[in-house]
């Protein structure tokens, strides 16, 4: 049997029950009722205690989602989505408000974030890392925070933002993506849950990196992430988010929106290593992974780079964007896509140059295995104002096996001549050579795999906070053993 | 070490080797020279186990075992080495990584501890410094952009560091200058103990200059059909194969 053959074997023969997060935890929860309609809107904003502005912006948002269409220019097949058979919020039962210490929080929470290998313990908190805690629709735990006050730095779930600050929750929720940008924009901004909310103030480089951490527990529970963060002039913060799920045969739906806000001199690092359950290898269960990602760098000089690592769910639509407002603003994409077995990803970005001067580099790698689709869709445009703008666009795809499919799309807009436009594309198969030369050293078949992936991906997974590079270098190869680890 | 009984192997039906034999001892270097065609990197991938060469006949053991019944990876990690005649690149996998991770792969396999980075970074220093590796080289992605001459080079480093019971070596002197052929050979000498033996590949006779075989065999149409001492090569540089393989 030819080498990709013995790979692809494997691959197939190695089932979801791989996936080392798919356990599910006995938690008691309160749910909203099943469905959504205005009701239930406001209930999740009572359940919240949330201000009238609040529950009015999500009505009408809500509104505007039953008036839109879903988007449909990915190149996924999505099952039609039963909006009504979905519990909207789910919150476990102990937690009815948010636990002053980690004494309070229910010794299974405790359990579940154990296992997942996230310590909420601060005495066990990972050093250099402050992490918040969402799971299902509410924050769990923040770490760090009072240290991080220390420095004038808010890091909180948005619920608490919204209670404790809600004049910058008004000034910019919703400023970046608007309510009407597309239906699961809206559908987000009418039923989310919880999130992490960043404020970074003027002058302040945040000294750890930020991080929060969100697990799908619940049945039949849709997550709803909203996550907002802020850098003032001239600070600097590093975030990064990490999710799981457990196995289970129905679709889950999870639908976040994230906006960043970069000010003069501001720059945001926002790296993303997201491992939802894919589904098992016949294409049965997984998360449908809708998200809605966007930095606006309204300030001069500023910068937001976004790294991802996409190798769970069972549909990913995802492209995190950057709006160059500003003059000489500098927006960043580097990805790394995995599809295994039924799984498909139509995901990219959107670099919009308005400022002067501003530059953009995107760098997309996408690999495929099994019978899984894997899409590379990016737009850049140039608009009129963004003299000398510049981009570069490197999309490398990497096949594994005869049966699945790599797409690349860009699309290039320029109003302006003195931009400089660069795109490249390469596709490749995974060589037999290469696989014959590593296992003569003495790599087995999936050890020789993961080496070669990963130095495709390299270029990418530099980009992660070091502390998660190592994590992500595993999990690139456990994704095509046979499925997330 | 290793012993080939009436080996015939076939590539899409076409037959390659035709029932050839060869012992190789603890201790020996053996030289299998030929002409274009005549089945020698054939062996060299069949003993290294590589896809899509079938086996009509014939056995292979390696050290007492049936070295077919074992995967490309177990060969290697049992102690066979093949250096390529055309090492591969592989992009965004450092070298010095690319080492310590074959090396683990081995200690793996043999139920050693992972090697202790210091004690590594001794070794790959004091072995790229015999071969007069640049360090530089062992930063950049694996023979990626490499001269024809530095990536033979880092096979051999690759060998010395592996320490295989049988090196093969692939036509490893095709596209090496005289100065990279002597530190080459010089790698070669160093690395050979009683414990170790070697199978050298080659067209010419230059490299076992440097690297004195015990045993020269001539292969032509699949099989082996001269044997002798180095004397055989100097032979074989004077007449060429059309002669010598009539013999």
């Amino acid at each position: 049997m030819a080498a990709t053959e013995k790979t692809i074997s494997q691959v197939t023969k190695l089932g979801s029950s791989d996936y080392k997060y798919g356990f599910s935890s006995n938690i008691e929860d309160v749910k909203a009722p099943k469905g959504l309609n205005p009701d239930v809107v406001k209930y999740i904003s009572a359940q919240k205690n949330e201000p009238k502005w609040l529950l009015d912006w999500r009505l009408k948002a809500l509104e505007t989602f039953f008036n839109l269409k879903k988007p449909e220019w990915a190149k996924l097949k999505i099952p039609e989505i039963d909006f009504q058979d979905y519990y909207y919020y789910s919150s476990p039962k102990s937690i009815k408000d948010k636990p002053k210490s980690l004494d309070e929080i229910d010794p299974e929470i405790l359990k579940t974030y154990e296992k997942l290998g996230i310590p909420l313990q601060e005495q066990k908190v990972l050093s250099g890392i402050a992490v918040d805690v969402v799971l299902d629709s509410v924050s769990i735990a923040t770490t760090y925070r009072k240290q991080l006050s220390e420095l004038g730095i808010i890091f909180c779930s948005i619920s608490e933002a919204i209670k404790d600050y809600p004049d910058l929750v008004k000034k910019y929720l919703g400023s970046v993506i608007p309510v009407a940008d597309h239906s699961f924009a809206a559908l987000n901004s009418a039923v989310f849950t919880d999130g992490s909310f960043v404020y970074i103030p003027e002058n302040v480089r945040c000294p750890v990196e930020l991080s929060t951490y969100f697990r799908i527990n619940a049945k039949n529970t849709g997550q709803f992430e909203r996550t907002l963060i802020i850098a003032d002039k001239n600070s600097y913060v590093s975030y990064l988010e990490g999710c799981t799920a457990p196995m289970r045969d129905e679709n889950q739906l999870h639908a976040a929106n994230v906006e960043l806000i970069a000010l003069d001199n501001a720059e945001i690092k926002y790296s993303t290593v997201q491992n939802w359950y894919p589904g098992d290898k016949e294409g049965k269960g997984g998360i449908y992974n809708f998200v809605t990602k966007r930095g606006a760098c309204r300030g001069d000089n500023s910068k937001i780079s976004w790294t991802q690592v996409e190798t769970g769910s069972a549909i990913t639509w995802k492209y995190p964007s950057c709006i160059l407002q500003g003059d000489n603003s500098k927006g960043e994409f580097y990805s790394v896509a995995i599809t295994n077995n039924c799984q498909q990803a139509d995901t990219g970005t959107k670099m919009i140059h308005i400022g002067k001067n501003t530059t953009s580099k995107i760098i997309s790698k996408g690999i495929c295995a099994g019978q899984a689709d894997n899409t590379y869709r990016g737009q850049v445009k140039i608009s009129s104002k963004a003299k000398k703008a510049r981009n570069f666009t490197q999309c490398d795809s990497l096949l594994i096996g005869n049966t699945c499919g790599s797409h690349t799309v860009p699309y290039i807009e320029s109003s302006n001549s003195d931009s400089q436009i660069e795109h490249e594309a390469t596709t490749s198969k995974i060589n037999e050579e290469q696989l014959f030369y590593c296992q003569q050293r003495g790599l087995s078949n999936e050890e020789a795999v993961g080496l070669i992936v990963n130095g495709f991906c390299k270029e990418v997974l530099q980009h992660l906070p070091m502390e998660f590079a190592v994590e992500a270098q595993k999990l690139v190869s456990i994704s095509l053993e046979g499925s997330v680890g | 070490m290793l012993e080939i009984k009436d080996l015939k192997v076939s590539v899409d039906q076409k037959k390659i080797l035709k029932g050839l034999s060869l012992k190789i001892n603890k201790g020996e270097v053996h030289a299998l020279m030929g002409p274009n065609g005549s089945g020698k990197s054939t062996l060299s991938y069949v003993l290294s186990g590589k896809d899509n060469y079938n086996i009509d006949e014939g056995s292979i053991s390696f050290k007492n075992e049936n070295l077919l019944n074992m995967d490309v990876d177990e060969r290697a990690n049992k102690g066979l080495f093949l250096a390529f005649q055309y090492p591969m690149e592989i992009p965004g996998v450092q070298t010095s990584f690319f080492l310590r991770t074959a090396i683990n792969a081995k200690r793996k396999f043999l139920n050693l501890p992972e090697l202790d980075a210091l004690e590594f970074a001794k070794s790959l220093k004091t072995i790229s410094e015999d071969l007069s590796i640049d360090p530089e080289i062992l930063k950049r992605d694996l023979n990626l952009n490499y001269s024809g001459g530095e990536k033979k080079k880092q096979e051999i480093l690759q060998l010395s560091m592996l320490n295989p019971d049988l090196a093969i070596l692939d036509e490893t002197d095709s596209g090496l200058d005289i100065d990279a052929l002597r530190v080459v050979a010089d790698g070669v000498n160093k690395f050979r103990s009683s414990d170790n033996a070697f199978l050298i590949i080659t067209h010419y006779q230059r490299l076992l200059d440097y690297v004195k075989p015990d045993f020269v065999h001539i292969i032509a149409d699949g099989n082996i059909v001269n044997s002798g001492d180095y004397s055989l090569a100097i032979e074989l540089e004077e007449k060429g194969y059309e002669k010598m393989a009539n013999v």
